[in-house]
This record gives C-alpha cells, sequence and structure tokens, in this order.
C-alpha cells in the first residue's frame, strides 16, 4: 500500500495579467519537509494559494491530503494548518481569546501542546495581540497553527521577520512535528540556510516555472564547481552537465550539475580543486542556468 | 533527548559527514560502547534540528562502513568495536607503507633494499 501524497500537483497553470504560473508539478509525501525556494516574485506564494485552495487553477490538478482542491477544501483544511507572513490576528483580543477561539473550532487542538509553545516561545497568552512586537506575532500566528496538530503545515516564509534567536526556537519546532511520519511541512523562503538544514526535499522556482526538485542530499552531491588550470594553449572541450564556464586566461572554473568521478578522470591533471557548493550557491547557479537557457 | 553532535555553518564539509565524524569518534572513545543503540533517525533529527534525509545518509554511510548495524523495525546499534578499531589501525599501516613505499622509490632503492630496511626496523625495535 502506498501512502496518500501529502501534496500533488500535476501541470498546474494559473495566469494573470503580468504574471503566469506554468506547468507546475510536485509532490510531497507523509514525513518530509519541503523547502520551496524561488526569487521575489517567482510564483511561490500563487503556487502556496493554488495549494490551499485559495485559488482555482486554469489547468492542471492540484491534490492535498488525498483532496482535490479546491473543490475538497472544506475537507482538507481540517488538517492543513497554513501560515502567511501577511496574516494578522485581532489588534484587541489577547493570544488567549485567540488559542480559545481556535480550540473551539478544531477538534484536534492540543491545549497542553499550546501551553507548552507558549512557554518555548516566551509568548504572555494574557498579553493583547497590538502590544506583541512582529517577532512575537508572527511566533503567536504559528503556535496557533502548530497546536492544531494539522498533519501538513504550509508556511509561507515563515521565518522571515523574526531574530536568530526566534528562528532556532521555531525551526526547532518544525523538527519536533516531524518526529511523528505521518506529518509534513511545506515552507517558502528566501533564508536557504534555513532550508538546507531542515529539509528533505527542496524545490526551486523562478518566474513561474518549476526549475528544479529532488532531494536534498541529491542536490548537494550533484553540483561541483571544479576549478581548472590548462596548459597555455589548449581549451576544454564542450561537456555535458556543465550549466557555467568561466575563463581567465589559463584558469577555468566549470560549475557542473551531474558531478562524477568519470568527469574528474576525464580532466585528469589539469583539475587545482573541487568545491562543493553551499544550497545559496546551488540556487543562484540554477537560476541563472535556467534563464540562459530560456534565453531570457 | 540527545544534542551532543554539533553542526558547523563555517565547516565546508557536508553535514552528513559531520555527523558521521562525530559519531565515529564516541563509538572509537569507547563513550557508545559496541551493541549500543543510537538514537532513531526522527529523534536525532528532531534534536540536532537537521533534516530526517541528513541523518539518513549518515547513518546509511556508517551501515555501509560497517561502524552501525541496523536491524529492520528494531532500530540502529554500534556494531564490534574491535572490528572498526583494528579495521582503522589497518589503514593507517596502509597508508605509511604506501609513503614508505613513495619514499623508496625516491631514493633509488628496490623492493628487496626496501623489504631490508624494514626487517632492520622491526629488529631494532626487539632490541630496545
Amino acid at each position: 500500500m502506498t501512502a496518500t501524497k501529502h501534496i500533488e500537483m500535476h501541470a498546474v497553470r494559473k495566469a494573470f495579467r503580468f504574471f503566469t504560473l506554468e506547468d507546475l508539478t510536485l509532490e510531497l509525501g507523509p514525513g518530509q519537509i519541503m523547502g520551496f525556494v524561488g526569487p521575489n516574485g517567482a510564483g511561490k506564494s500563487t503556487s502556496i494559494r493554488l495549494m490551499t485552495g485559495l485559488l482555482t487553477p486554469d489547468a492542471g490538478e492540484v491534490r492535498v491530503l488525498g483532496h482535490s482542491m479546491p473543490r475538497e477544501q472544506a475537507v482538507a483544511k481540517r488538517d492543513i494548518g497554513f501560515v502567511s507572513d501577511d496574516m494578522r490576528l485581532f489588534a484587541h483580543a489577547t493570544l488567549g481569546w485567540h488559542m480559545q477561539f481556535v480550540a473551539s473550532i478544531y477538534p484536534g487542538w492540543d491545549a497542553k501542546y499550546a501551553q507548552t509553545l507558549v512557554k518555548r516561545f516566551n509568548l504572555r497568552p494574557e498579553q493583547n495581540v497590538s502590544g506583541l512586537s512582529s517577532g512575537e506575532h508572527a511566533k503567536a500566528v504559528l503556535l496557533l497553527a502548530l497546536a492544531r496538530r494539522p498533519r501538513l503545515l504550509i508556511l509561507d516564509e515563515p521565518t522571515s521577520g523574526l531574530d536568530p534567536v526566534a528562528r532556532h526556537e521555531v525551526l526547532s519546532e518544525f523538527m519536533d512535528v516531524l518526529r511523528d511520519e505521518d506529518r509534513s511541512i511545506l515552507f517558502s523562503s528566501h533564508n536557504t540556510v534555513d532550508v538546507e538544514r531542515i529539509s528533505d526535499r527542496i524545490s526551486f522556482i523562478d518566474r513561474g516555472r518549476l526549475i528544479d526538485s529532488s532531494d536534498k542530499e541529491d542536490f548537494l552531491e550533484r553540483w561541483r564547481r571544479i576549478q581548472l588550470q590548462l596548459p597555455a594553449g589548449t581549451t576544454v572541450p564542450d561537456l555535458p552537465h556543465v550549466v557555467s564556464r568561466v575563463v581567465d586566461g589559463q584558469f577555468v572554473t566549470l560549475t557542473t550539475n551531474r558531478f562524477s568521478q568519470d568527469l574528474l578522470a576525464f580532466l585528469g591533471s589539469n583539475v587545482r580543486d573541487v568545491h562543493r557548493m553551499s544550497l545559496e550557491e546551488i540556487f543562484v547557479a540554477n537560476v541563472m542556468h535556467h534563464r540562459e537557457t530560456r534565453g531570457q | 533527548m540527545y544534542s551532543g553532535i554539533n553542526i558547523s555553518q563555517t565547516d565546508a564539509r557536508p553535514m552528513y559527514l559531520q555527523i558521521m565524524e562525530q559519531i565515529r569518534a564516541r563509538i572509537v572513545a569507547g563513550d557508545w560502547p559496541m551493541g549500543r543503540e543510537l538514537p532513531s533517525i526522527r529523534a536525532l533529527a528532531a534534536a540536532l534540528s537537521v533534516s530526517v534525509i541528513t541523518i539518513k545518509r549518515a547513518y546509511l554511510d556508517l551501515e555501509n562502513e560497517g561502524v552501525i548495524v541496523t536491524r529492520h523495525g528494531k532500530g540502529s546499534f554500534v556494531a564490534d568495536v574491535n572490528g572498526l578499531a583494528g579495521e582503522l589501525q589497518e589503514e593507517k599501516l596502509d597508508e605509511h607503507l604506501a609513503a614508505a613505499a613513495g619514499l623508496g622509490r625516491q631514493l633509488g632503492l628496490t623492493p628487496d633494499d626496501l623489504a631490508e630496511r624494514l626487517r632492520r626496523a622491526i629488529r631494532n625495535m626487539d632490541k630496545k
């Protein structure tokens, strides 16, 4: 028996006047964290609104927890916790009032866990929302989603307004959710350090298109920067899977997205250095490469 | 909750290698004796705030090295530590022998000359 995918998007298209999301296909299984990474305006929030049933696709299929979206969103949403950084709580009510409110709607509300989170996040339930700092507000919104214990958390830039300490608290909490193999998280972020640390799968999106989606370890293993020093007067032939080549006299830097020992053996004694790449470097190289191939 | 393993963002090595290295050190030091159960993949991922796939990769590679054994549905355990220590020493010996062979070639020694020098070194050690 195969477990139901928590998110399945197939050939999804959504067009606006100045922006089109095209041919988006991705999957997230239970027990996994997916980092959804893209520059501003890439289509991250549009994709997330399609997943949460806030938008209807022009074409293609969106299924979340086995339910077709947006048609079956009422059922699906019982088990989805959605947080975006533009959500605002009621300014003149306390956090405690919000907790009771959410508890009254969602039967899965875990009051004990909510109390634990209040302590871990250093929040005060009796405080009015209007008195919260922006970081505390972000943590309060996350608390309200986490304490429902949804099977799927969809988080749009959950760490963007947080200081380093708060980010650490929040990321630890995400990993704690994943102790349960039937839960999953999709989160969008610009912060590739956070994504590199906690994601199992990573999807890169740029200008309305998915440019790469794969296991994190797979990304980190495939990409390398190779520095060569060539004998004077020689050049490197065109090689497959080389996404960029910078020549500076006898010194050449190749970036490959399919590193292998064969490639290294082929380049032989010309190789001066081989470097692994951080997720941020991979992301930028990937985006630039795709923009070039599409002639943009 | 176990959190004695450190992940450094300024370390150029990937996270799974940093984790493997620190687990190996605990086993070689004897802090984690043979047969000891390792933290479950999800528990260690939560403790270190590192993705599940990274811990999986580290455990899989440690298993391939024979440092740990994984019993399906039961968890991962420290393998025979004597085997590990022995293997590491064997590896070290091979490294030193390769270095000696290289030096011998630079000096123009024949394999027999080199073997004789090794025998002499052993005799000198026995005398002491």
